[in-house]
């Protein structure tokens, strides 16, 4: 006897009873709290910061609570929660020149202006697992040395540019406004406004293999890190009935700049050219994928043919973003029945086709079914 | 963080729809044209109907019954979940009778029983672009539709008949509108594709992860794909519902047990109780 359940709400609201039990895991540990998760777990905040496009510390811990640490989940509630938001205008461009330095680092000069500055890094720890960790209360004091007043941290590349040795940074397109990735469809050709905005938000995995993929050889762009530098920047924004800057707060950032191979014409002497990456949070890893692909992406720009994947925009930045593959991926979940009965309608039809064929050959040759 | 968010009728706010209606107005206007649109970050997956919920919340009313189908069924889990959604933020009245709806929102299905000139079908859709399985990019099928450029798809066409002597296509079987524009229908069965050919009521195509937005008019003519001497068939059925005996309808085949049983009854679950008296609301059919 055939019975179809009619139950796909009461399923549903079970289902979802149960996994916020899950959520909850065994009821006799203590529950984990929205401001351990931000303080403590606090490069996974950064992630979903940065590719879910929102800089609120506090509900970027709290999606990272209920999706139970699977952080496209977590990214996943940040964008459905933006997308809510009121627009009310963009700020001024951050100065990252002006960052107050937490770590900076440049592998193309032993010293510079500003200096090199280690900060909170996992650099040169040796990862072997630290059981007085699985306790409570062992962290060292972190003594403040005077070092006098900050000193000015310039751009590696402003330095480069000085005399001449690195291309300038400048708009593709002055006189156009600045694209919205999530105020527009993406179309192609797009600008590097366009794709680094894609590049900001895209997946950290996805992007990490394909500046892998430029370092062995799949489109080589020669890259130095010129210089990482993470740390506070001051974010302004000018209402319109006012007409001048009114400060917002501070937001950390980590900002990458590549230097890569040159490029050069008959018109234009050879130089270093430039990847770029700044995401939200202290996002290493990212930003430095960031740049690699944002380099590759502009191939075409300095006459070379497109050959590789990662030099490919379309490729590139129709597949980064996670929340649009997790989804499409995912979807193959979904009732596909009606679609699979056509198909089986047809290949029973093809099969019964085949056989038909079969038989009449096999009667025109007996011979060499026999061997 | 502190105060609960409160959202807007239908979720969507008024901007939002504002642009969304402007996309619908141009797509009526270019039948079978795909329009980019600023799809925006919905609270389920891409993938998952984000495209046929924006447009069925830029045209919802306060006014309107609302029905929502998946695999023609109403009671499949993302159906409920859909419509959940719209009761919930929008707070319409929904059926399962597709008579009673002024909007219905689709996946894979076109009801059995006809439209009228007062209703709207909403189609998610996954893929919009039919040329994609022939040329991924998007710059290049663009411009193939602006010169109308389809031999690739007819070549395609053709390869499957050399090969199987049909056209494998079974669903998401390419149309032409009105003699320009080639259209994926999304992933409805072939069966349903001569529904939608001079269709009394207005049928929307929402893509929510591509950002694109196509239309087809009331009344506009739609011809599936083919050639004259293999021309289009529709999938046919040996036998009629299990349940209801219809005939001329689209079956699921359902697995009874391990030693090959099947049954096959209708698809459209509305249509097969409208048949059988509306007895069997409850529990089990």
């Amino acid at each position: 006897m055939y019975v179809a359940v009619k139950g796909g709400e009461a399923a549903i609201e079970a289902a979802h009873k149960l996994l916020a039990k899950e959520r909850r895991g065994d009821a006799s540990v203590l529950e984990l709290t929205t401001d351990q998760i931000r303080e403590q777990l606090s490069l996974a905040v950064n992630r979903v910061m940065s590719e879910g496009s929102l800089y609120d510390p506090d509900l970027a811990a709290l999606a990272i609570k209920q999706a139970r640490g699977d952080l496209i989940e977590a990214i996943f509630l940040a964008r459905a929660y933006r997308t809510t938001l009121p627009r009310f205008g963009y700020s001024e461009p951050a100065n990252t020149s002006a960052m107050a330095i937490r770590r900076r680092i440049s592998a193309t000069y032993k010293d510079l202006p500003g200096g090199q500055v280690l900060g909170p890094t996992f650099d040169y720890t040796h990862r072997l697992l630290d059981p007085s960790l699985a306790g409570e209360g062992n962290f060292p004091a972190v003594e403040k040395t005077e070092t006098g007043d900050a000193e000015v941290s310039p751009h590696v590349a402003a330095l480069l540019n000085n005399e001449g040795l690195i291309e300038e940074n400048l708009p593709q397109n002055p006189d156009a406004d600045v694209s919205d990735l999530t105020r527009g469809a993406l179309e192609f050709p797009a600008d590097r406004d366009l794709r680094l905005q894609a590049l900001a938000r895209g997946d950290e995995g996805f992007l990490l293999a394909l500046g892998y993929s430029t370092q062995l050889g799949f489109g080589r762009t020669h890259p130095f890190a010129g210089e990482i530098r993470m740390g506070e920047v001051e974010v302004s924004f000018v209402p319109e009935e006012l007409g001048f800057e009114v400060p917002l707060g501070e937001v950390t950032l980590t900002e990458c700049e590549m230097v890569t191979q040159f490029a050069g014409s008959a018109d234009a002497a050879p130089q270093f050219t430039r990847g770029y990456g700044l995401v939200f949070g202290h996002s290493e890893r990212k930003a430095m994928a960031m740049a690699l692909v944002d380099r590759s992406l502009r191939t075409a720009e300095f006459g070379e043919d497109v050959v590789a994947p990662a030099q490919d925009a379309e490729f590139v930045l129709s597949h980064a973003d996670n929340i649009q593959a997790t989804g499409f991926v995912e979807h193959l979940k979904l009732p596909h029945y009606v679609d699979f009965q056509a198909e089986l309608v047809l290949l029973r039809q093809l099969r019964a086709e085949w056989e038909a064929e079969r038989g009449k050959t096999d009667g025109a040759s007996p011979k060499e079914a026999a061997e | 963080m502190s105060s609960a968010p409160v959202y807007n009728f239908a979720y969507l706010d008024e901007q939002t729809k504002r642009m969304i209606r402007r996309a619908i107005l141009k797509a009526i206007a270019v039948p079978g044209y795909q329009v980019p649109f600023a799809s925006r970050e919905m609270p389920m997956p891409y993938g998952w109907g984000t495209g046929g919920v924006q447009l069925t919340a830029s045209i919802l009313g306060a006014g309107d019954v609302l029905k929502v189908i998946d695999q023609g069924a109403d009671d499949t889990t993302n159906a409920v979940s859909i419509r959940k959604f719209f009761e919930k933020t929008a707070g319409v009245e929904t059926t399962s009778l597709t008579g009673d709806a002024t909007i219905i929102q689709t996946r894979h299905r076109i009801p059995e029983e006809p439209l009228t000139a007062d209703q709207i079908l909403v189609y998610q859709v996954p893929i919009p672009e039919p040329l994609r399985f022939l040329e991924p990019r998007e710059t290049e099928t663009r411009q193939m539709h602006a010169l109308q450029d389809y031999g690739l798809m007819h070549v395609k066409l053709y390869e499957d008949i050399s090969r199987h002597g049909h056209i494998a296509t079974t669903y998401a079987y390419p149309v032409k509108v009105e003699a320009r524009y080639v259209m994926d229908p999304s992933p409805i069965p072939k069966f349903d594709n001569p529904k939608m050919d001079m269709c009394s009521a207005l049928q929307l195509f929402g893509a929510g992860r591509e950002q694109r937005i196509y239309a087809l008019p009331p009344y506009t003519q739609v011809t599936s794909l083919d050639f004259e001497d293999h021309p289009f068939e529709r999938t046919k059925f040996e036998k009629p519902c299990g349940l209801c005996g219809a005939t001329g309808v689209y079956l699921d085949e359902i697995v009874t047990d391990d030693q090959g049983g099947r049954l096959f009854v209708c698809s459209d679950t509305d249509y097969c109780e409208g048949r059988r008296g509306h007895e069997t609301d409850g529990g089990v059919l």
